[in-house]
């Protein structure tokens, strides 16, 4: 059975459908990306998967025996954090939150998680050090930190690389990578489709035509190639 | 003046008035770090202006406890204004300021139109700026006070945690399973419950000040979440009794007395922040 099956799902925000009767399924150790135009849902949708947003219609079904509070999450940095006096520490325990239940206080065993993780994702040093004057590459690895102490099967990443500079996006790319290769599923939206399409295993595409399927499929269909020229071009100018 | 502060103290309202103020400053800055991060620093203001209002309605009705009526409409605003914080067609501030100066205004306008007393501006003069009413506590307000006190700071430590996940990422909290609606239901309840309790030492116009200073000082200086917290308790209630005092001696309105040393401190902090930085 599928880790994550979306059938016949349609989004949108008030009646206006965004996205209609999309289907796709996601296996364990799997590495989807999602691509698309701006405003073409990418967001929606997976604040849909977390359960933050309810659909219009149609159902996703986790398998695998994966709950729903089990999914790690990167999201897109807001306003409110980039002055927030937190250190590192704080907010990598954060991620135990969903362990607790109604425990008001971190155990033993959740700090130890969270040094864990902030040690895989190399920002042990700076575990004392204040959120906001980290750079963007830290910041983000803090919060994948605090995302793995969430789950151990699947990441969700909304953009994970915007922002930074070519040479920490590389080290994020091979960070998840990595991750993936450990056994987690991961599900990624990005903009900058040919690095993403690299690591991937399947591609989901979504705007006025639909795509899904495994990467190499994707690079051979004529949509994926005049996607993928554009792209280029777009970058290149 | 150690002879007329030892003086002043022999008599009950004064140690009261004490006691309360330390309370207060207590329970507001605990909630103030959260409320400026979130970017709601003018909840306080537009939830006392609410109290203001529910307040008129109160003395135009002839209410012996004015509480049975202010609490609730406080309370009831509050969550409305925190709700309209997230899937708003009327933006957070824009609310909060529509709220605040419409019950101002209609506050004033009952009072005006229906009030018996004598001395209507210096009723509302005191309502706004808490000049008298602390000078006035009987030993009920004061064991009400504590007991509401020990609540919020309860239910602060044990959510503590909650808190901190809730304000810095609610979209994560959320994610993960945490019941964010009944957490920011929860803030709410208790802002306007500390709000109206503070209403008392410094008035509704200043109260923001209460909720405000400490946090924003503290953060010039502290760096994790639980050094900002700690601090900013620490900070306002040594503002709040020198304020207390300095107002005694110096025989000034109690509540401008502690919002100039709060600002005062503030200066303070944010030139010690500068220094430790460099």
């Amino acid at each position: 059975m599928a880790m994550i099956k979306v059938s016949d799902l349609t989004l949108g925000y008030e009646n206006r459908a965004i996205i209609t009767n999309l289907s796709f399924s996601v296996e364990e150790g799997d590495y989807l990306c999602i691509v698309g135009e701006n405003g073409s849902g990418k967001s929606t949708l997976m604040k849909t998967l977390l359960g933050l947003q309810k659909p219009m219609s149609g159902s996703i079904v986790f398998g695998d025996g994966l709950q729903k509070n089990e999914i790690g999450y990167l999201p897109q940095q807001t306003v409110v954090q980039r002055d927030f006096p937190a250190s590192v520490q704080e907010i990598v325990q954060s991620g135990c939150q969903a362990r607790c239940g109604w425990r008001p206080f971190y155990n033993k065993e959740e700090k130890r998680l969270a040094e864990q993780n902030m040690e895989r994702m190399g920002i042990k040093e700076y575990a004392r050090r204040c959120y906001r004057e980290l750079s963007g590459g830290q910041q983000q690895r803090v919060l994948l930190a605090r995302a793995l102490c969430a789950t151990r099967k699947i990441l969700l990443l909304d953009e994970p690389v915007a922002g930074l500079d070519p040479r920490v996006t590389a080290e994020m790319y091979e960070l998840i990578h990595g991750l993936n290769q450990e056994g987690i599923t991961i599900i990624m939206i990005s903009h900058d489709i040919t690095a993403a399409v690299c690591y991937a295993t399947h591609v989901l595409h979504i705007g006025k035509r639909t795509f899904f399927g495994a990467k190499e499929d994707y690079q051979n269909s004529d949509f994926g190639k005049l996607f993928q020229m554009q792209e280029d071009g777009e970058s290149h100018v | 003046m150690f002879d007329t502060l030892i003086h002043y103290l022999e008599y009950p309202f004064v140690r009261y008035a004490l006691i309360v103020g330390v309370l207060i400053a207590l329970c507001s800055s605990l909630l103030g770090v959260m409320l400026v991060l979130k970017r709601f620093s003018f909840i306080g203001d537009g939830l006392s202006h609410v109290a203001f209002g529910a307040m008129a309605i109160a003395a135009v009705l002839n209410f012996t406890d004015q509480m049975l009526i202010v609490m609730p409409i406080t309370v009831v605003s509050a969550v409305l204004l925190l709700r309209t914080g997230q899937n708003a067609k009327i933006k957070g501030d824009a609310a909060i300021a529509m709220i605040s100066v419409g019950a101002l205004a209609f506050g004033y306008l009952m009072m005006n139109i229906f009030s018996t007393s004598s001395n209507l501006s210096g009723d509302v003069c005191s309502t706004l700026f808490g000049s008298t009413s602390m000078l006035t506590l009987t030993l009920r307000d004061v064991i009400v006070c504590a007991v509401i006190s020990v609540l919020v700071v309860a239910v602060f430590l044990l959510c503590y945690n909650k808190i901190f996940a809730v304000t810095f990422d609610e979209g994560f909290a959320s994610a993960v399973g945490t019941k964010v609606k009944r957490y920011n239901l929860l803030l709410a309840v208790i802002i306007a419950v500390v709000i109206v309790m503070a209403m008392k030492l410094v008035g509704s116009l200043m109260i923001s000040a209460l909720v405000i200073f400490p946090a924003i000082s503290s953060m010039r200086i502290f760096k994790s979440f639980r050094s900002v917290t700690i601090f900013s308790v620490v900070l306002s209630v040594v503002c709040a009794v020198a304020g207390m005092l300095i107002s005694i001696l110096a025989s000034t309105p109690v509540g401008s007395t502690i919002v100039a040393v709060n600002v005062a401190a503030f200066f303070l902090c944010w030139g010690v922040g500068l220094a430790v930085r460099r």
